[in-house]
């Protein structure tokens, strides 16, 4: 079943994939970059700091999406023990702090000119900060626990602990009164956001998901020499 | 595949989702009234214990044409629809901060309908559109 994943044959098609992305990934990031910088119009009341938005919203999204992919991997790792999914776990992690802290900040720069505050303790933007402590405690235990299968039981833990948080970020703004607002895009696929900045919004989101593909790729592929290094030919 | 070691961990993962997720919710539920960022006006006429010496957050929208401002302080009305509360403050406002639009207050109740804030917010609306779109809807609406 596993057997596409398989970390020996996958190598050649790591190596062609990263290739495929780098030759079309900075071509649509200035694509993407002057949708949102330049094409696009300001908002009505925010004026130009609407373009922070293009970052703001994909990081965030992705963060969510990397937890809740980390989590899932890690459900089936812990109960049918395929360690080759804790490699993939092990590449997404710091993707997804990376991401999830730039949401944190890129929210607070946009904070400060429309709120008037950088920071508050609101449910959505707490919520997103215990998101990161369990990025950080997932990778730590990764760091500081030298037996390897202690090391995943943990982080597995860690992730299912972590997943609880995900739908409570979803939905915070719904539940209680924040500073933050509701989502412009509903579930069921209205939104409350202008073509005009839906496109380079989307666009934003493609090239940062092309990121992160490349860099889990990249990861991935450390984490395979790592292994191959120690001398273990089955994993 | 399904062998008596997988059923285990089965069960044990789905006993700590269960009880992770109730646990969770518990917290969640008794902490409600600390989770809320701001109380509406309608919150604050239906509260019974309100100590004044405290700091809350009031919020809502600005009455439309209740802003009065003078040269020492802002006056304006938070109103959710169905209560009011007067509100004075000295200092700048944000940018957003306008007739129509969503607030918080930060500051201390001087009784049911007044409060007198030291910081203000400008709460934003998830609508996001161009310049030209909004002088469109508005010559529609006259």
């Amino acid at each position: 079943m596993f057997d596409l994943i398989n970390p020996s044959k996958i190598f050649l098609w790591i190596e062609k994939l990263i290739n495929f992305i780098n030759s079309i990934f900075f071509i649509l990031l200035i694509i993407a970059l002057t949708f949102a910088l330049i094409l696009s119009p300001p908002d009505y009341l925010q004026g130009d700091s609407v373009r922070i938005m293009y970052v703001h919203v994909p990081s965030a999204w992705i963060g969510l999406a990397s937890f809740t992919v980390i989590a899932l991997l890690s459900i089936l790792s812990f109960i049918f023990k395929i360690k080759n999914l804790n490699l993939i776990t092990k590449s997404i992690a710091p993707i997804g702090l990376l991401f999830t802290c730039l949401a944190i900040i890129t929210g607070s720069i946009w904070g400060q000119p429309t709120w008037g505050t950088w920071w508050a303790w609101d449910a959505r933007i707490t919520s997103m900060l215990v998101l990161s402590i369990f990025y950080v405690l997932f990778i730590l235990a990764h760091k500081l626990i030298e037996k390897e299968d202690l090391a995943i039981k943990v982080s597995n833990i860690i992730a299912v602990i972590g997943v609880i948080n995900i739908p409570v970020i979803r939905y915070s703004v719904d539940w209680w009164n924040t500073l933050h607002q509701p989502s412009s895009i509903k579930i069921d696929g209205t939104s409350s956001i202008h073509p005009s900045m839906m496109l380079p919004l989307m666009l934003m989101l493609l090239v940062l998901l092309l990121y992160c593909a490349l860099i889990l790729l990249m990861k991935y592929k450390t984490e395979i020499i790592r292994i191959k290094k120690k001398n273990i030919k089955r994993i | 595949m399904l062998t008596k070691k997988v059923k285990k961990r089965v069960s044990f993962l789905s006993l700590l989702l269960i009880f992770l997720v109730l646990g969770v919710f518990f917290i969640l539920k008794s902490l409600t009234s600390n989770i809320l960022y701001f109380k509406s006006p309608t919150d604050i006429q239906l509260s019974q214990d309100i100590i004044s010496s405290k700091k809350i957050r009031v919020g809502g929208m600005v009455k439309k044409n209740s802003i009065d401002i003078n040269n020492q302080e802002i006056k304006f009305i938070i109103t959710d629809l169905k209560n009011e509360i007067f509100v004075s403050y000295r200092g700048t406002v944000p940018n957003l901060f306008s007739e129509g639009k969503g607030v918080v207050a930060e500051g201390k109740l001087k009784d049911k309908n007044f409060f007198v804030a030291d910081r203000i917010l400008a709460k934003h609306d998830e609508k996001y559109m161009p310049p030209e779109l909004k002088d469109l809807m508005q010559n529609n609406v006259k």
